[in-house]
């Protein structure tokens, strides 16, 4: 199964995203947080990252959803880390997270590839809601 | 260069980006979201105290530490783009224990190729490529007029801050500045100063070795 990590600026955002996200995934799904610094501060950990993405792929692959600006070069920064294998199976979705994610992990959890969900995540940006 | 020699570069780079930390943020506040001169500090306090942990066993992996250490503390977007810069500037120190002038312009070269190619910044832009592409060329044209480390070093300082003050005259293209659009002209952009902050600290770190 594909897995999912969410990147924001802030920890508390991005595991709140998993929070909601894994309510509508198996418990199969591995979506894993990777928001804020270590110390707590906001910001993007490209370190922290990378982790996140080993820890998410069971051989399958990786979607990830991020917040906004540094936090994409962060995640380009870590795909740098990761070894040629784990980088060609990672995908970034270019999606608003809380919307993306759930998108992403709804079709993950059906065992969907890593196109179908990144195309899932990336059409909760037409979503609306009024 | 030896281990410490490498740190004491580094301390001299760190004390110069606390020094001008205030004057950092007050920039970023104008055009920007008032955390760079934080962030940098952060950063490099972070990197002094990995490099004194543990102190690197060459240059190669004294700049990786560098590179590692900003990419988790910094935190807004200098951190992947210095992060990257010094990562790819370790690539080209392998093997080399001393900096000099060539080694010094092959490591500017790979550093600015790598914010470039993480960023996607073009001079223009207005962001730290405007100070670092001309501080390239000066150090290239002095270096091929028979130009040693210092000279070259200090030409290409003179063409950062002439780069920064490039940068008030036009508007930002990248980064949250971009989002000011026209209202970001007139203001000097945070990245280019603080890359001329660290470009000076390491000027001074060689004149100051020279003269010892």
């Amino acid at each position: 199964m594909v897995g999912l990590v969410i990147v924001s600026h802030s920890a508390k955002v991005a595991q709140g995203v998993v929070d909601i996200a894994s309510e509508m995934a198996g418990d199969e799904l591995k979506i894993v947080a990777a928001g804020g610094l270590a110390d707590g501060a906001i910001g993007t950990d490209a370190v922290r990252i990378s982790e996140a993405i080993l820890e998410a792929d069971t051989g399958e692959g990786v979607v990830v959803l991020a917040d906004l600006g540094s936090a994409i070069l962060s995640t380009d920064m870590a795909l740098e880390l990761l070894d040629e294998e784990l980088k060609k199976r990672v995908r970034i979705a270019d999606a608003p997270i809380v919307e993306g994610a759930v998108g992403a992990a709804i079709c993950a959890s059906t065992g969907a590839d890593i196109d179908e969900i990144v195309e899932e995540a990336e059409a909760s940006r037409e979503l609306h809601k009024l | 260069m030896s281990d410490n020699r490498f740190v004491d570069a580094i301390q001299a780079v760190t004390d110069a980006i606390n020094e001008n930390k205030d004057f950092l943020t007050d920039l970023d506040r104008e055009i920007g979201d008032g955390d760079h001169g934080a962030n940098m500090a952060r950063g490099f306090n972070a990197v002094i105290e990995k490099l004194t942990q543990s102190p690197p066993a060459d240059l190669q992996s004294g700049l990786k530490t560098v590179a590692m250490t900003l990419i988790s503390t910094v935190g807004g977007a200098s951190g992947p783009l210095y992060g990257t810069a010094f990562l790819r500037s370790s690539k080209a120190a392998e093997n080399r224990a001393e900096v000099d002038a060539q080694l010094a312009e092959q490591l500017l070269r790979t550093a600015i190729d790598g914010i470039e190619s993480r960023g996607g910044a073009v001079p223009g832009d207005k962001t730290m490529i405007d100070a670092l592409e001309p501080a390239y060329t000066a150090f290239s044209e002095c270096l091929n007029n028979g130009g040693d480390l210092l000279t070259c070093l200090e030409a290409s300082c003179k063409a950062a801050a002439a780069g920064v003050e490039y940068t008030k005259t036009i508007a930002a293209r990248k980064g949250r500045a971009s989002y000011l659009g026209d209202r970001s002209i007139g203001h000097q952009d945070p990245g280019a100063t603080s890359a001329t902050v660290i470009l000076r600290a390491f000027t001074e770190y060689f004149r100051n070795a020279e003269k010892a």
